[in-house]
């Protein structure tokens, strides 16, 4: 067997993910902090009936920030997320394990050249693509509003 | 002494004086638990950092079978360690408080083979009398180098395989009538079939474990059945299909012998996608497992393959392929 063939030859026999299993998983347990998530807003909406709509959103973030930071502090997020997949990964908490993780990982190499240096090692693509996309779409819809 | 192609047979008899293996909680709860010198019940083993958890393990490990041997230090020619961490930290600076002269090895998962292979060529070419192998790994210390920080929340590949927390050391003489003896070793050579998917390593070092096996086979005259085990290192239970696979398409039915440790170092109940793999796989249940089995007679000849994939993260980013290679090691009780 040469390598071509055994690469076609692994390719089609090697253990796949099981789709519907793990999509399944990923819309119950991204589903179910996507409520949490809600359940915040509705609290902070009924404690602070006069805050505008935008405080509210920012509030419930950040508290949903906190509690993927704390449950990856906890060491709690990545047994969520060896279940829940994407389903953990892309709600904000996800965002946030993402910047706890290697903080915590890399705390071992000191404050300035561990955590500092390396906290953003896997949410810096995220945030550069953040910024590059919104300074595109920002230049569009200049470009659109002077035409 | 020279046989075929690859493979070399002491003329003296090398024995395998005593061995020693330690292995973190999840491998204690796995298939060969109670046969480890030693189980840490925290991974971390009251260390700040799993590298010094996996330093504190080779020197357990390189001072139990020392002093299980009855030998003195000083009488310990040479310490051939290996491990899988950058500059091979885990290994040399173990070696740090031995003063014994000191070589590093590094085949990825397959540096207890490596060092098994060195240590024979020093004995056997009368160059030395003892010389100590140890290798290990540490999952913790793995997972930062080659992958993600612990407490990231990623889904496991079904295709991958976990990396053990053990470490084995055996100490190999020129004395030591009746103790098992290391009766030849095929050094491998680098095989790459161009797998490139770092999540399945078994697939990538299954092409190097059938090149390795046959040309051992082939260099001896041995048929597969000489052997009552042919051990694979760290396959999991993907690769070994592979392997299997791969040795009866050149004639080679392994399926009365061909058994992988990463495959069986966990029990059944334990999620471990495919199985273990790392330097301190096979190391450690060779020098638990198979070494006690073979001193109470149940094993008489084995042929240990462990298998490396010769990948770093900066290799697998720049769309290399992965490499594989295995070394066999012959062990007669």
């Amino acid at each position: 067997m040469d390598g071509k063939s055994y690469c076609e030859y692994v390719s089609k026999t090697a253990p796949r993910t099981s789709e519907l299993k793990t999509l399944l998983a990923a819309f119950a347990i991204g589903g179910l902090i996507c409520m949490i998530g809600e359940g915040f807003s509705d609290l902070y909406a009924f404690l602070l009936p006069e805050a505008e709509e935008s405080v509210r959103g920012s509030l419930t973030s950040a508290t949903m920030i906190f509690f993927g930071a704390l449950f990856t502090g906890f060491g709690i997020y990545d047994k969520i997320g060896g279940v829940a997949g994407a389903g953990s990964i892309v709600p904000i908490t996800g965002f946030a394990n993402s910047i706890a993780s290697p903080a915590m990982e890399f705390r071992r190499e000191g404050i300035i050249f561990g955590l500092m240096a390396k906290m953003f090692v896997i949410a810096g693509p995220v945030i550069v693509t953040g910024i590059v996309s919104s300074v595109i779409v920002g230049v569009i819809y200049r470009i659109i509003a002077i035409v | 002494m020279k046989k075929g192609r690859h493979t070399f047979i002491p003329s003296e008899d090398i024995f395998i004086l005593s061995t020693c293996a330690i292995a973190g909680p999840n491998e204690g709860r796995g298939r060969f638990g109670s046969y480890y010198d030693a189980v840490l019940e925290d991974p971390d083993w009251d260390c700040k950092t799993h590298e010094k958890t996996e330093i504190k393990m080779h020197k357990f490990a390189i001072e139990k079978a020392i002093e299980k041997s009855k030998k003195a230090r000083e009488e310990v020619d040479c310490l051939i360690g290996g491990d899988l961490l950058n500059q091979l930290v885990a290994s040399t600076f173990a070696a740090r408080e031995f003063e014994i002269p000191c070589l590093g090895v590094y085949s990825a998962c397959a540096s207890f083979g490596e060092a098994l292979a060195i240590a024979s060529f020093l004995i056997g070419g009368q160059n030395m009398k003892n010389v100590l192998c140890c290798t290990g790994s540490h999952y913790g210390a793995v997972e930062r180098q080659f992958r993600y920080p612990l407490e990231l929340g990623t889904q496991p590949a079904p295709s991958s395989q976990y990396t053990v927390t053990a470490a084995g050391a055996a100490l190999l003489s020129t004395e030591g009538e009746g103790q098992p003896r290391l009766t030849g070793c095929t050094i491998g050579k680098i095989v790459d079939y161009r797998i490139c998917d770092a999540n399945n390593m078994g697939a990538a070092m299954a092409p190097a474990a059938a090149d390795t096996i046959v040309t051992h086979l082939q260099d001896t005259g041995r048929r597969e059945n000489y052997y009552d085990y042919i051990f694979t290192g760290d396959l999991g239970k993907y690769g070994t299909e592979t392997l299997y696979h791969l040795c009866k398409e050149r004639g080679l039915d392994l399926s009365s012998c061909l058994n992988d440790c990463g495959a069986l170092i966990y029990s059944e109940k334990q999620k471990d996608m495919q199985g273990g793999s790392g330097a301190g796989c096979l190391a450690a249940v060779f020098c638990s497992y198979i070494y006690k089995e073979m001193k109470e007679g149940n094993i008489k000849r084995v042929l240990l393959v462990p298998t490396g994939a010769l990948l770093s993260k900066g290799s697998s980013l720049q769309g290399e392929s992965i490499p594989g290679i295995a070394h066999a090691v012959s062990v007669e009780a």
